[in-house]
């Protein structure tokens, strides 16, 4: 058992979701950066190129690109290729509409940054109501 | 929340059924984003009903028309099926679907055809203006000094707050179609005084004068500020709508910049002071010959093969001037056996372009003007294309991702010679 850590954000999304954490460093662009059937990232030099989000923890600094982000991400959810959950730290209208349209529990506006503390692999477990983000690290 | 009585009623469905399940959308939008009320918004642009192939399957057993379905559970994101009414605000639809006088050149079906235009005639009898552009400030859409829009589409968002400062954050599709149910957008972002100053400061130390200067200064700054609102400052001659356009673009590509100011040129930014307002600069960025040159050898990064067999302009929608220019650059010649040569357009401007005789000339160079979409709108090139020619730096930075091509980019002109001669010849700055 890894170190537990707990972080205190805002709901943006309401909901519980559980699940291993997939984290970039990068803004993730959704029409023409990723491809909603297969819930993979496809932007060319993306460092997550290649990499699926599906069921996943999505953990991610924001949004950017083409205004059909909500569209791509909403996609996912018909798809069924979405994250299990959203955390990021820049909130945007494209971040916010798509978190929205996916419904997936959402949080931002932590106390401590997620993408110093989360790991990919880590499991993460998120209480988007109470903004609540539970971090199991799986190497200290 | 703070609602006015107006957006109670609608709410709690004294308006219909539609505006009751737009104005519920609206409200799970604005709490995600932490506003605090809506603005009255008079001027929507978006893509209502848009249906691909994946989104009429997706709908296809619901009991009603898939237009109806697609709307109510898609745009709206609904749960309940409603009948859609007219719209309530001005409202435009971008681009999308295809071009109904060349649809074979691009390899649609009549079937496809049909489906577009079906689907056209429903949105328009709903009181949305077909533009069918990327460029709606081209087609005769341009909003006023401090008029709240709702506006999709990076590149137009990005020219209406910093060309025309009008104010929008960049929708969505979503948050689009229930705003022309409504007139409601949330009060957030670019919509508020406080959030239109510049954070980022860049300093051009180099003449920036070309549209394919502005097109590779756009992406500098759109990757080195992200979201943030940039103020350039420096050697620049006064850019006009086209450098406007394709700076814009750039900079919303590599970044998601939707805001920015021109120190003496933007209409928010008659000087430094008043474009940084209260804000303190987070950080100060300088572009010179080895950024430029940089940001040029990044953007061909994607290509190696020097026989071009596809040359596609217009991205943002081709400006009449634009369109003009390339006339110039074919006259009396003809494209490379081995080329095709796509530009796109608004319908608007090629109304003007078929008056001017523009369209035919394009044409019997061998190329085509097409309107309503593009190649990476579209996902759609001519069979076979493996290197791709572009003097846009948005389009450079997504057809490669999307269609797996090889992109070269440069000037209109590097890009014509290319269609001429059939080969990338490219100077790099």
């Amino acid at each position: 058992m890894g170190t537990i850590i707990t972080l205190q954000g805002r709901k943006v999304v309401g909901g519980l979701a559980e699940g291993a954490a997939l984290v970039t460093r990068q803004t993730i662009s959704g029409w023409g950066g990723v491809n909603a059937m297969q819930g993979t990232v496809i932007e060319t030099r993306h460092e997550l190129r290649g990499q699926s989000f599906k069921d996943k923890i999505l953990v991610f600094p924001g949004a950017k690109g083409s205004s059909g982000w909500s569209v791509v991400f909403h996609m996912t959810r018909l798809a069924g290729t979405a994250p299990k959950a959203m955390i990021f730290n820049e909130m945007t209208t494209k971040v916010a509409l798509g978190a929205v349209v996916m419904r997936v529990p959402s949080v931002t506006d932590l106390d401590r940054d997620p993408l110093e503390l989360i790991a990919t692999g880590d499991w993460v477990k998120v209480d988007a109501d109470r903004g609540i983000v539970e971090i199991h690290q799986s190497s200290p | 929340m703070k609602l006015t009585d107006h957006e109670k009623a609608m709410l709690d469905g004294h308006q219909g059924k539609a505006c009751q399940k737009a104005m519920e959308l609206l409200v799970r939008y604005a709490e995600a984003l932490g506003a605090e009320r809506f603005v009255d918004t008079t001027n929507v642009a978006g893509v209502p009903g848009s249906a691909s192939a994946f989104l009429r399957n997706y709908y296809k057993d619901v009991p009603a028309s898939n237009y109806d379905a697609i709307f109510s559970h898609f745009d709206l994101d609904s749960d309940e099926l409603i009948e859609v009414p007219l719209i309530a605000v001005h409202s435009c639809h971008l681009q999308g679907g295809v071009d109904p006088e060349n649809w074979e050149i691009l390899g649609a079906s009549p079937a496809a055809l049909e489906l577009s235009q079906s689907r056209e005639a429903f949105i328009a009898e709903r009181g949305v203006q077909i533009l069918k552009t990327c460029t709606p400030y081209l087609a005769g859409n341009v909003p006023a000094r401090g008029e709240h829009c709702a506006w999709m589409e990076s590149s137009a968002v990005i020219y209406c707050n910093a060309v025309l400062a009008a104010r929008t954050n960049t929708e969505g599709r979503e948050s689009t179609s229930a705003a022309m149910l409504t007139g409601k957008i949330p009060d957030w972002g670019l919509h508020r005084n406080e959030n239109r100053f510049g954070t980022h400061r860049i300093d051009v130390e180099i003449a920036v004068e070309s549209v394919m200067d502005w097109g590779m200064l756009g992406y500098f700054v759109g990757a080195a500020v992200e979201e943030a609102i940039p103020v350039l400052t420096g050697q620049y001659a006064q850019p006009d709508l086209v450098r406007f356009k394709h700076f814009g673009a750039s900079a919303a590509s590599s970044g998601g910049v939707e805001m920015y100011h021109i120190v003496g040129v933007t209409p928010e930014a008659a000087t430094l002071e008043q474009a940084f307002g209260p804000k303190q600069t987070v950080a100060t960025f300088t572009y010179g010959k080895a950024e430029q040159r940089r940001i040029y050898d990044d953007l061909n990064s994607k290509a190696t093969d020097p026989d071009v067999d596809f040359i596609m302009l217009g991205c943002p929608h081709a400006a009449i001037e634009q369109i003009r220019e390339v006339c110039g650059l074919l006259a009396g010649k003809r494209i490379s056996a081995n080329c095709n040569l796509w530009i796109f357009t608004s319908r608007a401007v090629r109304s003007i372009a078929d008056q001017e005789g523009y369209t035919r000339v394009i044409r019997n160079a061998g190329g085509v003007l097409l309107t309503d979409t593009c190649s990476a709108i579209g996902q759609v090139m001519p069979p076979g294309t493996k290197v791709v020619a572009l003097d846009s730096a948005k389009q450079t930075h997504y057809l490669p991702a999307l269609m797996g091509v090889q992109a070269w980019f440069g000037s209109t002109t590097d890009c014509i010679n290319a269609a001429l001669t059939g080969r990338w010849n490219g100077q790099r700055p």
